[in-house]
């Protein structure tokens, strides 16, 4: 048994981390949650410079051909600096999907330009996750018609891969003729979410009609776990943010750390957050390894986190005291992006009844 | 990332199979789980039994996989002796009263104890003739364990030993204890204490059973009035022996991962079988939505204890000391295991208050389990105590401002004033 990060990935977590610690100031996300587009050409041709956008895409395809558990190790950092950047939609959930369900040719078109950076995709499942009424993508003769709601990383997007349904994929490119796209106003905006409404759009069928259920929940799959895995990055700063500001914050003529009250709320934060890890592990080992368990994993690990990463954020913000819920410590956008994260892709509730019929909840 | 065994590690788990297959029988994972884990029958039939088996184990060089050869071990690897372990739940077998020797005495007494000590207690502690005792706290001294007061005077060849400690697992069928004592109360509060093995059959040592809420009585007080002990049962140095309690405590975490018998899969079998026979507003209970999401919730987070023993069980392998994460472990079970029980019961309604195996639903597991977590809180140190250790080892925070460093233990208010 080896349970743990190999050497490799030991390397790519490091380099990985300095290059977001270095490249992610909290001032640049400031102005950039403003614009809302969840995107910074900067720090996304960072990204493309390090090789790690291609993560989960073949090398016969461009990409780098690593491993879920390094596109996790990618997106746990991202979580850890809030970083807007379109990386779970077009790294994790776009190359799931073409790989699970596109032609070859689709492969050649679209893998290659993912890798490199010169596409950003935006992923619409809303039909899958959560829909509403009035909602939902249909297809038929080459044309889309309805509404996506809550497209993911959809504001930045060059093209998006859309549910019509919960068995049918489809490519649209970003301006196509028909298509509406409205910014959504979320509490976090260092993701840019969006809705779009699709009047008879051009789109491209990738798999085929009706026949790509388990290329959906492969994708759906891919994208909560690499969301737990956002949120363990993100729940981490502010753990360590907690735990430096009640170092150097003194009350009574003591730095407050020192009272055990606060002590051990830290305690209890880090003691919730620790075994976290192992699961996101195991969740991310699965989605590659383990097909049996991979859905099962996807749900535990979301719903998990989620419920993990509240209190931390609602905690961590108790801790620094006034000064928690102003913008000047920045603490918020943290706050925030858990905020948001707990809810994409299915909030821990639904997630949990869709783990509980996983795993044969029926009556006898 | 690599859960599969190692050719090694996969023919080493046959060979355990094969010697389980022929000498005990597998649990039929259809069987209605009993609760022998939460257990407090520990009479002279169940100490018979457990030694019985652990002869048996020795003969065939299982008993302590990870001890060398010479004391009668295996010279095997942590991960021989995760993998005997994992195998071993899967068979009836008698409850295990060695932990306390064979995971915190025995690996002290390799690390502080003379070749003389070594070689009189360590064989008959692994063949489980004489079972063991940990005597450290006491009615005053309990998560601050260093403020102990047993005395310990010298006297020629001997020690005389006065003073009381208390949840002394058993203590009632050990024959051999070991014990920390204050030797000299002049000293500073750490520098004072002294590290013995114990006659449990001496003179003036007094065993009393302590009946928990439970029912069953696994704990005692224990009174030692003029006990003798030899010098030549002294571990250590004189004054050395918060070290020698701090190696126990260490051996202590090591044993991580063996409350695992209630697994997250054991846990969710249990609930099923419960959720399938009782009802929430005229349905099963299986059917309604806010049952099986609060199971799921709690499944998953048993499910991330297990995959953290894991981790810490693989990180071990490899030789890496563990860290806080047997705190982290601790702290999160006990808590969890009140919520797995309280929700056991409240499923079951007014059924859920029936206690003992005849109960309707489940052999009483979950009954069995709110009864008895109480005391898992408590016992090798407090919730309190773990989030201390959380937040001083891996968070850095400062300790509290102590009022007990550097001066002499008897002009230290509260020690003084007993």
């Amino acid at each position: 048994m080896e349970f743990g990060y190999s050497e490799e990935q030991k390397m790519l977590d490091e380099s990985i981390r300095r290059f977001v610690n270095s490249e992610v100031p909290l001032d640049r996300i400031r102005e950039l949650v403003l614009e809302g587009t969840g995107y910074d050409e900067k720090i996304w041709s960072g990204l493309a410079e390090l090789g790690v956008l291609g993560v989960l895409i073949p090398e016969e395809f461009g990409g780098a051909g690593m491993g879920f558990l390094d596109a996790t190790i990618i997106q746990e950092s991202l979580g850890y600096v809030v970083a807007p950047a379109p990386f779970l939609g077009t790294s994790i959930m776009a190359p799931t999907a073409i790989l699970a369900a596109g032609s070859d040719d689709q492969k050649n078109k679209w893998l290659p330009e993912i890798s490199s950076g010169n596409l950003k995709v935006g992923l619409g499942l809303t039909e899958v996750t959560g829909a509403r009424e009035n909602a939902g993508v249909s297809f038929s003769g080459g044309k889309a018609n309805g509404k996506a709601m809550f497209v993911i990383d959809g504001e930045c997007a060059d093209g998006y891969i859309l549910a019509a349904g919960k068995d049918t994929l489809v490519w649209v490119a970003a301006g196509a003729a028909g298509l509406t796209k409205t910014r959504l106003n979320t509490v976090d905006n260092t993701r840019g979410v969006v809705e779009l409404v699709l009047d008879g759009v051009e789109a491209e069928l990738i798999g085929t009609q009706g026949g790509e259920a388990a290329a959906v929940q492969k994708t759906v799959d891919a994208g909560r776990t690499a969301l737990a895995a956002d949120l363990l990055g993100t729940s981490q700063r502010m753990l360590e943010r907690a735990v430096e500001y009640a170092k150097e914050r003194k009350q009574f003529n003591r730095v407050i750390a020192s009272f055990q009250g606060l002590k051990h709320t830290c305690a209890d934060m880090a003691a919730n957050l620790e075994p976290c890890r192992a699961m996101v592990w195991y969740a991310a080992h699965c989605q590659q390894e383990i097909a049996d368990e991979a859905t099962l994993l996807a749900c535990q690990v979301k719903s998990h986190l989620s419920e993990v990463s509240t209190p931390i954020a609602n905690d961590t913000t108790l801790v620094h005291g006034g000064m928690g819920f102003t913008d000047l410590m920045g603490l918020h956008f943290w706050f925030k992006r858990i905020g948001l994260s707990r809810q994409l892709l299915g909030s821990p509730e639904a997630v949990r009844e869709e783990a509980a019929v996983l795993q044969g909840w029926v009556a006898a | 990332m690599d859960f599969n065994d190692t050719p090694e590690e996969a023919a080493f788990r046959a060979e355990v199979r094969g010697w389980l297959d022929a000498n005990a029988t597998r649990i039929d994972p259809n069987e209605t789980g009993s609760y022998e884990m939460f257990s407090e029958n520990d009479g002279d039939d169940v100490v018979k039994q457990a030694q019985a088996w652990q002869a048996k184990k020795a003969d065939a060089g299982w008993a302590c996989i990870t001890w060398p050869k010479e004391y009668g071990g295996r010279g095997g690897t942590i991960m021989e002796n995760i993998i005997f372990s994992q195998e071993e739940r899967n068979y009836h077998t008698p409850q295990n009263i060695f932990g306390i020797g064979l995971g915190m005495a025995g690996p002290t007494v390799m690390a502080h104890g003379t070749p003389e000590q070594k070689a009189k207690y360590l064989p008959s502690l692994l063949r489980g003739e004489r079972i063991w005792c940990q005597l450290f706290s006491e009615p005053a001294a309990g998560s601050d364990l260093a403020g102990l007061t047993t005395r310990a005077e010298r006297d020629g060849d001997d020690w005389i030993i006065n003073g009381q400690k208390v949840w002394t697992s058993g203590a009632h069928y050990s024959k051999t204890g070991i014990i920390v004592t204050r030797s000299d109360f002049n000293a500073p509060k750490h520098k004072g204490l002294t590290y013995f093995i114990v006659d449990m059959e001496a003179e003036g040592v007094d065993v009393r059973p302590i009946k928990q809420m439970t029912g069953g009585a696994n704990f005692n007080e224990v009174f030692f009035t003029n006990v003798r002990i030899p010098d030549a049962d002294r571990l250590d140095e004189v004054g050395n022996g918060w070290a020698v309690s701090i190696t126990t405590l260490m051996n202590e975490r090591m044993s991580i991962g063996s409350g695992f018998a209630l697994g997250p899969d054991r846990i969710f079998e249990e609930f099923n079988r419960l959720a399938q026979n009782t009802y929430v507003d005229g349905i099963p209970a299986v059917e309604n939505h806010a049952v099986r999401a609060k199971i799921a919730e709690l499944y998953s987070r048993m499910k991330a204890m297990e995959l953290t023993s894991n981790r810490v069980l693989s990180s071990i392998s490899q030789g890496k000391a563990p860290g806080t994460e047997s705190a982290v472990i601790k702290l999160a079970m006990g808590a969890l295991n009140q919520e797995i029980a309280a929700f056991g019961m409240e499923l079951q309604g007014n059924l859920g208050t029936e206690h003992g195996p005849q109960s309707v639903f489940n052999n009483g597991l979950f009954q069995e389990v709110y009864l008895g977590i109480p005391a898992m809180r408590i016992a090798g140190g407090s919730d309190e105590v773990q989030r201390n250790v959380i937040a001083e080892r891996e968070l850095g925070i400062p300790q509290e401002t102590r009022v007990d460093k550097g001066i002499p233990f008897k002009d230290i208010p509260s020690a003084a004033s007993r």
